[in-house]
């Protein structure tokens, strides 16, 4: 009884975060900004699901193997989620139109790939 | 009540698959459809969980454990690709 309560709690949470990120897919305006709610709540709502099965089958195999899910999800999401938009970003895509504020293109030479600590001078 | 639980989990995850499915499909430009695929294979890894408790089959765990991995490589795959110069509009 207790077990599927805690259990259903964790079910309830993560599948709650899951529709939340694909709310956030649907609604956000640009790349990066769905993104930002794509991979936190994806990886939030697949480690609380691996956290209920855990909790639901209490043997020490399938307990070792959900928290192996849980610890590659949080370990890699990160990982995925920035490759992308750093690919996306050098792709060129069009940002939102009321971002305020864009370091890259101030301080991040394209070309050489370089990232200098103050505005770097144009050369055009 | 705990089958009302899973039931509600089952409609949450549907829902978030037709809308990453929507993005999928209207996505503007390639980088946004990456994106979706990435939402919906964490949405089918959590899918596959829940039907496992649902249907009382502890062994589908392995299935998520090499979904997470194949997910987290074409991600990586996919940022190479667009980096080194694949086709850029899909439109």
């Amino acid at each position: 009884m207790m077990t599927e309560m805690i259990t259903s709690l964790f079910l309830l949470l993560g599948s709650f975060l899951m529709l939340l990120a694909g709310i956030g897919i649907i609604r956000m305006p640009d790349l990066l900004t769905r993104m930002h709610a794509t991979s936190k709540a994806g990886a939030l709502g697949a480690g609380l699901l691996a956290c209920g099965f855990a909790v639901y089958f209490p043997e020490v195999s399938v307990v070792v193997r959900a928290l192996a899910v849980v610890v590659f999800v949080i370990m890699t999401a990160p990982v995925a989620a920035h490759v992308l938009a750093r690919a996306g970003y050098f792709v060129g895509i069009r940002l939102w139109e009321g971002t305020v504020k864009d370091v890259i293109k101030e301080r991040y030479d394209l070309k050489t790939h370089q990232l200098g600590s103050s505005a770097r001078k144009r050369d055009d | 009540m705990f089958e009302l639980a899973l039931t509600l989990s089952f409609v949450f995850l549907s829902l978030g698959l037709v809308l990453a499915t929507v993005r999928l499909l209207i996505g503007p430009t390639l980088p946004d459809r990456v994106v979706a695929l990435e939402v919906i294979a964490s949405l089918t890894i959590g899918f596959i969980l829940v039907y496992s408790i649902a249907y009382d089959t502890p062994a589908l765990i392995d299935v998520v454990i090499v979904l997470a991995l194949t997910s987290f490589m074409a991600a990586v795959g996919f940022a190479r690709y667009l980096e080194r110069g694949g086709q850029r509009d899909d439109d």
